[in-house]
């Protein structure tokens, strides 16, 4: 099942997207966190900050 | 900001009472169709459009489960094929109106926009608080001046209620929670879930459920795009929890149900409904709640007026920037394109 998540972190401005395959990566915008995540299963290092 | 429309989907065209013996006209994706309903009560979506000199067929007059022409008298049946012409006998070959896919579930009828023949009643979303005893629902339908995505936009992101709706559904805590956004890609549903515990209760909900003190308030949105959105709304006491089976008999829940139907490029159908599982046979309550929802509504649409006035005057290219509170409409609009683009 193909499930992409944004948990935004309480307390801060972190938002941590969670790939389905994984892959976790922490940013402050969500523009580029999807972007970050959609690009599964090629997730670009250093995106999604 | 685009507004093509996404063909090949079931949008919500009308409550079901609105279908009945009487012609209902309604525009869905730009398309004009005539609704109504048969003597045995199946729904009729037809193109409202006579072929012979275009004249509306919702401005003519029904004869048993026959429409007839107001024009000139040409005579369809529920399935769009003309049955009669006047003057001959001959009937021309392609004398028919187009004929929509239309279902009936929970209260609402849909009707399928784009190829018939991919109609697939089983793809309808679900809202079956609306018709299921253990409920009392209260509804409305109010048109919107604006292109069906800014009321996505709106109902994706419920932190606007902190500075826009004020003094009914909104409380500061609402903008200052964060929220968690799930998608599931492969239904194409959005999940945005904002839990609030020990908050303010707005009067929307202290004076329907008569909670006095403060609550925990839960903000679960599901919307399948393009057309259903739920709002599973859960009010306690502080520190009431559900129990262990998943039964919640001590807390109020609410299910609010927006049917977001395109009517043309700017201009939409905002359909509302508030289900209730508390206070059923509280007519007061039902007014309460009748009369601050569509308040409400009526606020969004005054506030989605304006911003469709400030799109169409802005210059092309101009940018938006998104915040954290955006995650979950920014989810939408992708699903949205990609349907549209489908």
């Amino acid at each position: 099942m193909s499930v992409y998540r944004i948990l935004w972190t309480p307390g801060s401005d972190v938002l941590v997207g969670r790939c389905h395959c994984g892959a976790e990566r922490r940013g402050e915008d969500p523009v580029a966190v999807w972007a970050w995540l959609l690009a599964h299963p090629d997730h670009p290092e250093g995106a999604g900050e | 900001m685009e507004t093509a429309f996404a063909r090949n989907q079931w949008y919500v065209a009308a409550f079901a009472d609105e279908v009945g013996e009487t012609l209902l006209a309604r525009t869905i994706c730009g398309e004009p169709i005539v609704f109504y309903r048969t003597a045995s009560g199946e729904p009729v979506a037809l193109a409202d459009r006579c072929v012979h000199r275009r004249f509306p067929l919702s401005l003519s007059q029904r004869v048993g489960d026959r429409i007839v022409c107001g024009y000139h008298g040409f005579t369809y049946d529920p399935s769009g094929a003309c049955v009669a012409v006047p003057g001959q006998r001959r009937i021309p070959r392609t004398a028919r109106v187009p004929a929509y896919p239309v279902v009936e579930f929970d209260s609402l009828v849909w009707v399928f926009i784009g190829d018939a023949q991919s109609a697939d009643p089983a793809t309808v979303p679900r809202a079956p608080w609306l018709a299921a005893s253990g409920w009392t629902t209260v509804r409305g339908l109010e048109p919107l001046a604006a292109r069906y995505g800014l009321l996505v936009d709106n109902l994706l992101d419920l932190s606007h209620e902190t500075y826009l709706h004020a003094g009914y559904i909104g409380t500061p805590e609402v903008a200052e929670t964060p929220i968690t956004t799930e998608v599931d890609d492969d239904a194409g549903v959005v999940y945005v879930r904002r839990r609030m515990k020990d908050v303010e209760c707005p009067p929307f909900y202290a004076r329907s459920t008569g909670i006095a003190g403060r609550i925990d308030r839960w903000q679960d949105i599901e919307y399948h795009p393009p057309c259903l959105y739920l709002l599973h709304a859960r009010i306690a006491a502080t520190g009431v929890e559900p129990a262990a089976d998943g039964s919640d008999p001590h807390a109020f829940h609410a299910e609010i149900v927006y049917a977001i139907t395109p009517e043309t490029a700017t201009t939409t159908h905002d359909f509302w409904l508030v289900a209730r599982d508390f206070a059923l046979d509280d007519v007061e309550v039902s007014r309460f709640l009748a009369d601050s929802n569509r308040t409400v509504v009526l606020q969004d649409v005054a506030a989605l007026n304006a911003l469709e006035s400030v799109i169409a005057a802005e210059p092309a290219g101009c940018q938006e920037l998104s915040i954290n509170i955006d995650t979950g409409g920014l989810a939408a609009r992708r699903l949205l394109r990609r349907q549209v683009d489908a």
